[in-house]
Protein backbone atom coordinates (compact mmCIF):
# COMPACT_ATOMS: atom_id res chain seq x y z
CA UNK A 1 0.00 0.00 0.00
CA UNK A 2 2.28 2.75 1.26
CA UNK A 3 4.87 1.31 -1.88
CA UNK A 4 2.59 1.57 -4.68
CA UNK A 5 1.63 5.41 -3.39
CA UNK A 6 5.55 6.30 -3.73
CA UNK A 7 5.27 4.61 -6.99
CA UNK A 8 2.02 6.84 -7.85
CA UNK A 9 3.34 10.01 -6.47
CA UNK A 10 6.44 9.51 -8.56
CA UNK A 11 4.49 9.08 -11.99
CA UNK A 12 2.51 11.50 -11.27
CA UNK A 13 4.94 14.20 -10.00
CA UNK A 14 6.52 12.51 -13.51
CA UNK A 15 3.49 13.64 -15.43
CA UNK A 16 3.60 17.02 -13.73
CA UNK A 17 6.75 17.85 -14.93
CA UNK A 18 5.90 16.67 -18.05
CA UNK A 19 2.60 18.36 -18.74
CA UNK A 20 4.98 21.73 -17.76
CA UNK A 21 7.27 20.94 -20.57
CA UNK A 22 4.36 20.27 -23.09
CA UNK A 23 2.86 23.54 -21.82
CA UNK A 24 6.39 25.32 -22.40
CA UNK A 25 6.76 23.88 -26.04
CA UNK A 26 3.33 24.69 -26.88
CA UNK A 27 3.33 28.55 -25.89
CA UNK A 28 6.26 28.54 -28.58
CA UNK A 29 4.13 27.48 -31.52
CA UNK A 30 1.87 30.51 -31.64
CA UNK A 31 5.03 32.60 -31.93
CA UNK A 32 5.59 30.66 -34.79
CA UNK A 33 1.91 31.06 -36.01
CA UNK A 34 2.26 34.34 -36.16
CA UNK A 35 5.08 34.41 -38.52
CA UNK A 36 3.91 32.80 -41.59
CA UNK A 37 0.79 34.99 -42.25
CA UNK A 38 3.28 38.27 -41.84
CA UNK A 39 4.99 36.91 -44.34
CA UNK A 40 2.52 36.18 -46.53
CA UNK A 41 0.81 39.70 -46.24
CA UNK A 42 4.27 40.75 -46.87
CA UNK A 43 4.84 39.56 -50.10
CA UNK A 44 1.11 38.99 -51.52
CA UNK A 45 1.54 35.16 -52.31
CA UNK A 46 2.65 32.49 -50.06
CA UNK A 47 5.93 32.35 -49.54
CA UNK A 48 7.46 28.69 -48.45
CA UNK A 49 8.02 28.35 -44.71
CA UNK A 50 11.95 28.82 -44.03
CA UNK A 51 13.05 26.94 -40.92
CA UNK A 52 16.52 28.67 -41.05
CA UNK A 53 15.52 31.88 -40.85
CA UNK A 54 13.16 31.48 -38.13
CA UNK A 55 15.62 29.75 -36.23
CA UNK A 56 18.15 32.31 -36.65
CA UNK A 57 15.90 35.04 -36.13
CA UNK A 58 14.91 33.42 -32.23
CA UNK A 59 18.43 33.05 -31.21
CA UNK A 60 19.69 36.17 -32.21
CA UNK A 61 19.39 39.48 -29.98
CA UNK A 62 16.12 41.48 -30.98
CA UNK A 63 15.44 45.23 -30.11
CA UNK A 64 11.85 43.76 -29.34
CA UNK A 65 10.76 41.56 -25.64
CA UNK A 66 8.15 38.90 -27.24
CA UNK A 67 6.24 37.67 -24.76
CA UNK A 68 4.31 35.39 -26.87
CA UNK A 69 1.91 35.49 -29.90
CA UNK A 70 1.81 39.28 -31.02
CA UNK A 71 2.68 41.13 -27.86
CA UNK A 72 6.23 42.18 -27.67
CA UNK A 73 7.74 44.77 -25.73
CA UNK A 74 9.88 47.49 -27.65
CA UNK A 75 13.30 48.06 -26.30
CA UNK A 76 15.20 51.88 -25.87
CA UNK A 77 17.45 52.10 -28.88
CA UNK A 78 20.55 54.22 -27.83
CA UNK A 79 22.84 55.16 -30.62
CA UNK A 80 26.36 56.12 -30.80
CA UNK A 81 26.54 58.12 -34.26
CA UNK A 82 29.30 60.01 -35.72
CA UNK A 83 27.31 62.80 -34.72
CA UNK A 84 25.87 62.64 -31.03
CA UNK A 85 23.57 59.98 -28.91
CA UNK A 86 20.62 58.95 -30.14
CA UNK A 87 17.77 57.36 -27.77
CA UNK A 88 14.32 56.78 -28.78
CA UNK A 89 11.78 53.54 -28.47
CA UNK A 90 11.64 50.62 -31.02
CA UNK A 91 8.52 51.11 -31.19
CA UNK A 92 8.87 53.40 -33.63
CA UNK A 93 10.51 50.95 -36.17
CA UNK A 94 7.32 49.01 -36.19
CA UNK A 95 8.85 45.56 -36.47
CA UNK A 96 10.97 47.23 -39.35
CA UNK A 97 8.07 48.58 -41.51
CA UNK A 98 8.84 51.71 -40.75
CA UNK A 99 12.39 53.82 -40.34
CA UNK A 100 12.51 56.55 -37.73
CA UNK A 101 13.96 59.84 -38.54
CA UNK A 102 16.44 60.92 -34.99
CA UNK A 103 18.20 64.21 -34.48
CA UNK A 104 21.29 63.47 -36.71
CA UNK A 105 19.86 60.41 -39.69
CA UNK A 106 17.04 58.60 -40.33
CA UNK A 107 17.13 54.74 -39.10
CA UNK A 108 15.71 51.63 -40.19
CA UNK A 109 15.49 48.40 -38.12
CA UNK A 110 16.71 45.86 -41.02
CA UNK A 111 16.74 41.94 -39.66
CA UNK A 112 16.63 43.41 -35.83
CA UNK A 113 19.76 45.49 -36.97
CA UNK A 114 19.75 49.53 -36.64
CA UNK A 115 21.01 50.99 -39.91
CA UNK A 116 21.43 54.47 -40.99
CA UNK A 117 18.93 54.31 -43.93
CA UNK A 118 20.53 56.23 -46.75
CA UNK A 119 23.98 55.09 -45.81
CA UNK A 120 25.73 58.04 -44.70
CA UNK A 121 27.49 58.53 -41.29
CA UNK A 122 28.52 56.08 -39.04
CA UNK A 123 26.48 54.15 -35.48
CA UNK A 124 27.79 51.83 -32.48
CA UNK A 125 24.41 49.95 -31.62
CA UNK A 126 24.19 50.68 -27.76
CA UNK A 127 20.78 49.66 -27.45
CA UNK A 128 19.17 47.86 -24.27
CA UNK A 129 18.35 44.59 -26.43
CA UNK A 130 16.06 41.85 -25.09
CA UNK A 131 19.45 40.06 -24.26
CA UNK A 132 20.54 42.72 -22.17
CA UNK A 133 17.07 43.07 -20.51
CA UNK A 134 17.29 39.24 -19.98
CA UNK A 135 20.65 39.38 -18.35
CA UNK A 136 19.76 42.20 -16.18
CA UNK A 137 16.24 40.34 -15.05
CA UNK A 138 18.92 37.60 -14.07
CA UNK A 139 21.22 39.83 -12.51
CA UNK A 140 18.42 40.84 -10.28
CA UNK A 141 17.67 37.19 -9.61
CA UNK A 142 20.88 36.29 -8.72
CA UNK A 143 21.05 38.97 -6.27
CA UNK A 144 17.90 39.00 -4.56
CA UNK A 145 18.70 34.90 -4.48
CA UNK A 146 22.71 35.51 -2.83
CA UNK A 147 21.72 38.39 -0.53
CA UNK A 148 18.74 36.32 0.92
CA UNK A 149 21.03 33.47 1.25
CA UNK A 150 23.98 35.52 2.78
CA UNK A 151 21.41 37.32 5.25
CA UNK A 152 20.32 34.03 6.28
CA UNK A 153 24.32 33.16 7.13
CA UNK A 154 24.54 36.12 9.07
CA UNK A 155 21.00 35.39 10.75
CA UNK A 156 21.51 31.73 11.71
CA UNK A 157 25.57 32.15 12.53
CA UNK A 158 26.96 28.41 13.79
CA UNK A 159 23.37 26.65 12.54
CA UNK A 160 22.60 24.15 10.12
CA UNK A 161 21.65 25.77 6.76
CA UNK A 162 17.64 25.90 6.03
CA UNK A 163 15.50 26.75 3.14
CA UNK A 164 17.37 28.19 0.12
CA UNK A 165 20.42 28.34 2.14
CA UNK A 166 20.70 24.78 2.10
CA UNK A 167 19.73 24.32 -1.25
CA UNK A 168 22.38 27.12 -2.85
CA UNK A 169 25.02 25.47 0.28
CA UNK A 170 26.13 22.49 -1.42
CA UNK A 171 25.80 24.03 -4.56
CA UNK A 172 28.94 26.97 -3.31
CA UNK A 173 30.63 24.23 -1.94
CA UNK A 174 30.81 22.01 -4.94
CA UNK A 175 32.47 25.11 -7.04
CA UNK A 176 35.08 25.60 -4.23
CA UNK A 177 35.48 21.87 -3.30
CA UNK A 178 35.50 20.45 -6.71
CA UNK A 179 36.34 23.41 -8.70
CA UNK A 180 38.62 26.10 -7.35
CA UNK A 181 40.39 24.28 -4.55
CA UNK A 182 41.49 21.14 -6.96
CA UNK A 183 42.69 23.27 -9.52
CA UNK A 184 43.72 26.49 -7.72
CA UNK A 185 45.37 25.02 -4.88
CA UNK A 186 45.67 26.75 -1.52
CA UNK A 187 45.48 30.31 -3.04
CA UNK A 188 41.59 29.46 -3.99
CA UNK A 189 40.07 31.57 -1.57
CA UNK A 190 41.22 34.65 -3.49
CA UNK A 191 39.48 33.68 -6.17
CA UNK A 192 36.25 32.29 -5.22
CA UNK A 193 33.93 35.31 -5.64
CA UNK A 194 34.92 35.68 -9.44
CA UNK A 195 34.44 32.06 -10.13
CA UNK A 196 31.21 32.22 -7.85
CA UNK A 197 29.50 34.69 -9.22
CA UNK A 198 30.90 33.40 -12.94
CA UNK A 199 29.33 29.84 -12.43
CA UNK A 200 26.18 31.11 -11.42
CA UNK A 201 25.51 33.90 -13.94
CA UNK A 202 26.14 31.59 -16.65
CA UNK A 203 24.00 29.12 -14.98
CA UNK A 204 21.49 31.03 -14.30
CA UNK A 205 21.47 32.45 -18.29
CA UNK A 206 21.63 29.09 -19.64
CA UNK A 207 18.33 28.16 -17.27
CA UNK A 208 16.51 31.20 -18.07
CA UNK A 209 17.58 30.72 -21.99
CA UNK A 210 15.23 27.33 -21.57
CA UNK A 211 12.50 29.09 -20.89
CA UNK A 212 10.41 29.75 -24.32
CA UNK A 213 8.21 32.71 -23.09
CA UNK A 214 8.57 35.96 -20.95
CA UNK A 215 11.15 36.20 -18.58
CA UNK A 216 13.03 33.82 -20.62
CA UNK A 217 12.66 33.28 -24.57
CA UNK A 218 16.56 34.87 -24.82
CA UNK A 219 19.77 33.34 -25.79
CA UNK A 220 21.88 35.02 -23.93
CA UNK A 221 24.71 32.49 -23.14
CA UNK A 222 24.59 31.53 -26.28
CA UNK A 223 25.27 34.93 -27.63
CA UNK A 224 29.06 35.53 -29.01
CA UNK A 225 29.49 38.72 -27.45
CA UNK A 226 28.50 37.36 -23.91
CA UNK A 227 30.97 34.30 -24.39
CA UNK A 228 33.13 36.98 -25.71
CA UNK A 229 33.25 38.82 -22.18
CA UNK A 230 33.34 35.82 -20.42
CA UNK A 231 36.34 34.49 -22.13
CA UNK A 232 38.03 37.59 -22.02
CA UNK A 233 37.21 38.34 -18.12
CA UNK A 234 39.11 34.51 -17.91
CA UNK A 235 42.20 35.53 -20.35
CA UNK A 236 42.82 38.53 -17.76
CA UNK A 237 42.29 37.16 -14.33
CA UNK A 238 44.97 33.78 -15.74
CA UNK A 239 47.42 36.51 -17.31
CA UNK A 240 47.20 39.21 -14.56
CA UNK A 241 47.43 36.80 -12.21
CA UNK A 242 50.81 34.63 -13.64
CA UNK A 243 53.42 34.34 -11.65
CA UNK A 244 57.27 34.71 -12.29
CA UNK A 245 57.27 30.76 -12.93
CA UNK A 246 54.69 31.05 -15.65
CA UNK A 247 55.80 34.07 -17.58
CA UNK A 248 59.46 32.22 -17.30
CA UNK A 249 57.88 29.53 -19.02
CA UNK A 250 56.63 31.32 -21.94
CA UNK A 251 59.05 33.96 -22.52
CA UNK A 252 62.39 32.21 -21.23
CA UNK A 253 62.36 28.72 -21.76
CA UNK A 254 64.70 26.18 -20.11
CA UNK A 255 65.93 23.51 -22.01
CA UNK A 256 64.39 25.08 -25.42
CA UNK A 257 67.60 25.94 -27.71
CA UNK A 258 67.72 30.28 -28.30
CA UNK A 259 67.04 30.00 -31.76
CA UNK A 260 63.80 28.54 -31.23
CA UNK A 261 62.36 31.19 -28.94
CA UNK A 262 60.64 33.68 -31.62
CA UNK A 263 58.62 30.55 -32.38
CA UNK A 264 58.28 29.35 -29.10
CA UNK A 265 57.01 32.88 -28.36
CA UNK A 266 54.40 32.80 -30.81
CA UNK A 267 52.65 29.25 -30.02
CA UNK A 268 53.05 30.18 -26.10
CA UNK A 269 50.81 33.33 -27.77
CA UNK A 270 48.55 31.45 -29.45
CA UNK A 271 48.09 29.24 -26.25
CA UNK A 272 47.07 32.13 -24.51
CA UNK A 273 44.53 33.20 -26.76
CA UNK A 274 43.43 29.79 -27.88
CA UNK A 275 42.24 28.91 -24.37
CA UNK A 276 39.89 31.53 -23.69
CA UNK A 277 38.35 31.53 -27.10
CA UNK A 278 38.01 27.91 -26.97
CA UNK A 279 35.72 28.80 -23.55
CA UNK A 280 34.24 31.50 -25.61
CA UNK A 281 33.23 29.20 -28.37
CA UNK A 282 32.27 26.15 -26.17
CA UNK A 283 29.50 27.93 -24.32
CA UNK A 284 28.73 29.33 -26.88
CA UNK A 285 28.11 26.62 -29.98
CA UNK A 286 26.79 24.24 -27.10
CA UNK A 287 23.68 26.88 -26.08
CA UNK A 288 23.13 27.88 -29.57
CA UNK A 289 23.30 24.40 -30.76
CA UNK A 290 20.92 23.33 -27.79
CA UNK A 291 18.33 26.05 -29.06
CA UNK A 292 18.83 25.25 -32.64
CA UNK A 293 17.59 21.40 -31.74
CA UNK A 294 14.86 22.59 -30.25
CA UNK A 295 13.32 25.06 -33.22
CA UNK A 296 13.84 22.94 -35.74
CA UNK A 297 12.04 20.14 -34.09
CA UNK A 298 9.53 22.97 -33.15
CA UNK A 299 9.48 23.91 -37.08
CA UNK A 300 9.32 20.40 -38.46
CA UNK A 301 5.46 21.14 -37.37
CA UNK A 302 5.46 23.75 -39.94
CA UNK A 303 8.01 22.28 -42.64
CA UNK A 304 5.40 19.68 -43.00
CA UNK A 305 2.35 21.44 -42.63
CA UNK A 306 0.88 18.78 -40.35
CA UNK A 307 -0.26 18.90 -36.60
CA UNK A 308 0.19 14.95 -36.93
CA UNK A 309 3.62 15.31 -36.53
CA UNK A 310 3.26 17.63 -33.11
CA UNK A 311 3.38 14.80 -31.18
CA UNK A 312 6.65 13.77 -32.08
CA UNK A 313 8.20 16.85 -32.45
CA UNK A 314 6.87 17.83 -28.44
CA UNK A 315 8.24 14.46 -27.81
CA UNK A 316 11.60 15.11 -29.20
CA UNK A 317 11.53 18.70 -27.46
CA UNK A 318 11.07 17.21 -23.99
CA UNK A 319 14.03 15.14 -24.95
CA UNK A 320 15.91 17.88 -25.59
CA UNK A 321 14.68 20.28 -23.19
CA UNK A 322 15.75 17.90 -20.12
CA UNK A 323 18.96 16.76 -22.03
CA UNK A 324 19.40 21.14 -21.72
CA UNK A 325 18.77 20.94 -18.38
CA UNK A 326 21.89 19.10 -17.90
CA UNK A 327 23.72 21.20 -20.38
CA UNK A 328 22.83 24.41 -18.83
CA UNK A 329 24.46 23.21 -15.71
CA UNK A 330 27.46 21.34 -17.26
CA UNK A 331 28.81 24.45 -19.22
CA UNK A 332 28.59 26.29 -16.70
CA UNK A 333 30.41 23.84 -15.00
CA UNK A 334 33.02 23.17 -17.10
CA UNK A 335 33.44 27.23 -18.05
CA UNK A 336 33.96 27.58 -14.26
CA UNK A 337 36.24 24.11 -13.92
CA UNK A 338 38.37 25.95 -16.99
CA UNK A 339 39.17 29.12 -15.74
CA UNK A 340 40.18 27.53 -12.40
CA UNK A 341 42.43 25.01 -14.17
CA UNK A 342 43.46 28.16 -16.09
CA UNK A 343 44.22 30.13 -13.58
CA UNK A 344 45.78 27.29 -11.32
CA UNK A 345 48.51 26.74 -14.22
CA UNK A 346 49.16 30.16 -14.00
CA UNK A 347 49.74 31.16 -10.44
CA UNK A 348 51.33 27.02 -9.60
CA UNK A 349 54.86 27.47 -8.22
CA UNK A 350 58.01 25.91 -9.66
CA UNK A 351 57.90 22.39 -9.40
CA UNK A 352 61.41 20.80 -11.62
CA UNK B 1 24.77 32.83 -40.04
CA UNK B 2 27.52 35.32 -39.95
CA UNK B 3 25.83 37.72 -37.60
CA UNK B 4 25.80 34.22 -35.48
CA UNK B 5 29.37 34.34 -34.29
CA UNK B 6 30.53 38.62 -35.01
CA UNK B 7 29.84 40.07 -31.83
CA UNK B 8 27.72 42.64 -31.18
CA UNK B 9 29.46 45.59 -29.51
CA UNK B 10 26.52 46.77 -27.80
CA UNK B 11 26.08 43.74 -25.94
CA UNK B 12 29.72 43.49 -25.55
CA UNK B 13 29.69 46.84 -23.52
CA UNK B 14 26.70 46.23 -21.55
CA UNK B 15 27.64 42.71 -20.41
CA UNK B 16 30.97 43.88 -19.40
CA UNK B 17 29.26 46.55 -17.53
CA UNK B 18 26.59 44.08 -16.21
CA UNK B 19 29.22 41.30 -15.13
CA UNK B 20 31.17 43.95 -13.21
CA UNK B 21 28.31 45.22 -11.45
CA UNK B 22 26.88 41.99 -10.40
CA UNK B 23 30.52 40.95 -9.46
CA UNK B 24 30.90 43.69 -7.03
CA UNK B 25 28.04 43.58 -5.70
CA UNK B 26 27.51 39.34 -4.88
CA UNK B 27 31.75 39.70 -3.88
CA UNK B 28 30.95 42.10 -1.34
CA UNK B 29 27.51 41.42 -0.17
CA UNK B 30 26.91 37.71 -1.06
CA UNK B 31 30.51 35.65 -1.66
CA UNK B 32 32.22 37.34 1.19
CA UNK B 33 29.50 36.62 4.59
CA UNK B 34 28.75 33.34 2.86
CA UNK B 35 32.31 32.28 2.64
CA UNK B 36 33.39 33.47 5.86
CA UNK B 37 29.96 31.94 7.61
CA UNK B 38 30.88 28.40 5.83
CA UNK B 39 34.36 28.22 7.00
CA UNK B 40 33.64 29.79 10.34
CA UNK B 41 31.03 27.47 10.58
CA UNK B 42 33.50 24.56 9.03
CA UNK B 43 36.21 25.39 11.46
CA UNK B 44 33.25 25.27 14.48
CA UNK B 45 32.74 21.97 13.52
CA UNK B 46 36.41 20.92 13.25
CA UNK B 47 36.92 22.47 16.62
CA UNK B 48 33.75 20.57 18.19
CA UNK B 49 35.28 17.13 17.34
CA UNK B 50 38.59 17.97 18.08
CA UNK B 51 37.08 18.83 21.33
CA UNK B 52 35.08 15.81 21.93
CA UNK B 53 37.77 13.57 20.72
CA UNK B 54 39.58 15.01 23.69
CA UNK B 55 37.26 15.12 26.17
CA UNK B 56 36.40 11.61 25.26
CA UNK B 57 40.44 10.95 25.92
CA UNK B 58 40.00 12.99 29.11
CA UNK B 59 37.19 11.16 30.13
CA UNK B 60 38.96 7.85 29.59
CA UNK B 61 41.82 9.48 31.52
CA UNK B 62 39.96 9.89 34.27
CA UNK B 63 37.92 7.03 34.94
CA UNK B 64 41.35 4.83 34.45
CA UNK B 65 42.41 7.06 37.25
CA UNK B 66 39.68 6.89 39.61
CA UNK B 67 39.71 3.00 39.03
CA UNK B 68 43.70 3.46 39.85
CA UNK B 69 42.42 5.30 43.32
CA UNK B 70 39.77 2.71 43.81
CA UNK B 71 42.29 -0.02 43.79
CA UNK B 72 44.33 2.15 45.54
CA UNK B 73 41.75 3.28 48.04
CA UNK B 74 40.96 -0.76 48.81
CA UNK B 75 44.09 -1.89 49.01
CA UNK B 76 44.75 0.97 51.81
CA UNK B 77 40.98 -0.13 53.19
CA UNK B 78 43.24 -3.42 53.60
CA UNK B 79 46.19 -2.51 55.15
CA UNK B 80 44.20 -0.22 57.84
CA UNK B 81 41.33 -3.53 58.39
CA UNK B 82 44.22 -5.37 58.60
CA UNK B 83 46.15 -3.23 61.26
CA UNK B 84 43.42 -2.61 63.43
CA UNK B 85 42.26 -6.19 63.50
CA UNK B 86 45.95 -6.98 64.69
CA UNK B 87 45.59 -4.00 67.46
CA UNK B 88 42.25 -5.19 68.36
CA UNK B 89 44.07 -8.42 68.73
CA UNK B 90 46.80 -7.08 70.77
CA UNK B 91 44.08 -5.03 73.08
CA UNK B 92 41.90 -8.02 73.60
CA UNK B 93 45.44 -10.02 74.52
CA UNK B 94 46.25 -6.93 77.00
CA UNK B 95 43.40 -6.89 78.23
CA UNK B 96 43.20 -10.59 79.09
CA UNK B 97 46.52 -10.81 80.57
CA UNK B 98 45.38 -7.42 82.16
CA UNK B 99 42.80 -9.59 83.51
CA UNK B 100 44.36 -12.36 84.80
CA UNK B 101 47.26 -10.35 86.77
CA UNK B 102 44.15 -8.31 88.55
CA UNK B 103 42.40 -12.07 89.20
CA UNK B 104 45.66 -13.41 90.50
CA UNK B 105 46.46 -10.51 92.47
CA UNK B 106 42.55 -10.22 94.16
CA UNK B 107 42.96 -14.14 94.56
CA UNK B 108 46.18 -13.36 96.54
CA UNK B 109 44.45 -11.00 98.95
CA UNK B 110 41.54 -12.93 98.99
CA UNK B 111 43.83 -15.49 100.24
CA UNK B 112 45.89 -13.46 102.77
CA UNK B 113 42.30 -11.69 103.82
CA UNK B 114 41.05 -15.38 104.40
CA UNK B 115 44.19 -16.71 106.67
CA UNK B 116 44.34 -13.29 109.05
CA UNK B 117 40.47 -13.80 109.54
CA UNK B 118 41.35 -17.73 109.99
CA UNK B 119 43.93 -16.39 112.07
CA UNK B 120 41.65 -14.33 113.90
CA UNK B 121 38.91 -17.06 114.24
CA UNK B 122 41.54 -18.95 115.52
CA UNK B 123 42.71 -16.92 118.43
CA UNK B 124 38.67 -16.30 118.76
CA UNK B 125 38.45 -19.98 119.22
CA UNK B 126 41.26 -20.84 121.40
CA UNK B 127 40.04 -17.56 123.43
CA UNK B 128 36.81 -18.89 123.81
CA UNK B 129 38.29 -22.62 124.40
CA UNK B 130 40.41 -21.37 126.90
CA UNK B 131 37.76 -19.57 129.02
CA UNK B 132 35.60 -22.62 128.43
CA UNK B 133 37.94 -24.80 129.40
CA UNK B 134 38.79 -22.37 132.63
CA UNK B 135 34.86 -22.12 133.50
CA UNK B 136 34.96 -26.05 133.11
CA UNK B 137 37.92 -26.17 134.81
CA UNK B 138 36.63 -23.88 137.85
CA UNK B 139 33.25 -25.82 137.76
CA UNK B 140 35.97 -29.34 138.08
CA UNK B 141 37.35 -27.91 141.06
CA UNK B 142 34.58 -26.46 142.40
CA UNK B 143 33.04 -29.72 142.49
CA UNK B 144 35.94 -32.06 143.39
CA UNK B 145 36.73 -29.63 146.05
CA UNK B 146 33.30 -29.11 147.46
CA UNK B 147 34.16 -31.67 151.02
CA UNK B 148 37.08 -30.37 153.42
CA UNK B 149 39.26 -34.12 152.81
CA UNK B 150 40.02 -33.75 149.57
CA UNK B 151 40.95 -29.57 149.90
CA UNK B 152 43.35 -30.37 152.56
CA UNK B 153 45.07 -33.01 150.34
CA UNK B 154 45.42 -30.87 147.36
CA UNK B 155 47.12 -28.13 149.64
CA UNK B 156 49.37 -30.65 151.03
CA UNK B 157 50.12 -32.58 147.70
CA UNK B 158 50.51 -28.80 146.21
CA UNK B 159 52.84 -27.85 149.44
CA UNK B 160 55.20 -31.03 148.22
CA UNK B 161 55.54 -30.19 145.38
CA UNK B 162 56.67 -26.37 146.28
CA UNK B 163 60.26 -26.77 146.82
CA UNK B 164 61.86 -24.63 149.29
Amino acid sequence: MYKSSILKSKIFRGLQIFCVFLTLTAFLTPAFAQEKPTQELENGTEKKFEPSEVILEHIADSHYFHIGGEIAFPLPVILYTDKGLEIFSSEHFDHGHANYAGKYHTYSLVNDKVTITDGSGSLTDLSITRNIVSMWMSIILLLIIFLSVASAYKKREGQAPKGLQSFMEPIILFVRDDIARPNIGYKYQRFMPVLLTMFFFIWINNLIGLVPFFPGGSNLTGNIAVTLVLSVITLFMVNLNGNKHYWAHVFIPADVPKWIWPLWWVIELVGIISKPFALMIRLFANITAGHIIVLSLISLIFVFKSIAIAPVSVAFVVFMDVLELLVAALQAFIFTLLTALFIGTAIEEAHH
Amino acid sequence: MNSLVTPDWGLVLWTTVSFFVLFLLLAKFAWKPIMSAITERERSIEDSLLKAEAAKEEMARLTNENEALLKQARAERDVILHEAKKVKDQIVSDAKETAHKEAARMIELARVEINNQKAIAMADVKNQVATLSLEIAEKVLKQQLADQKKQDELVSQLLKEVKL
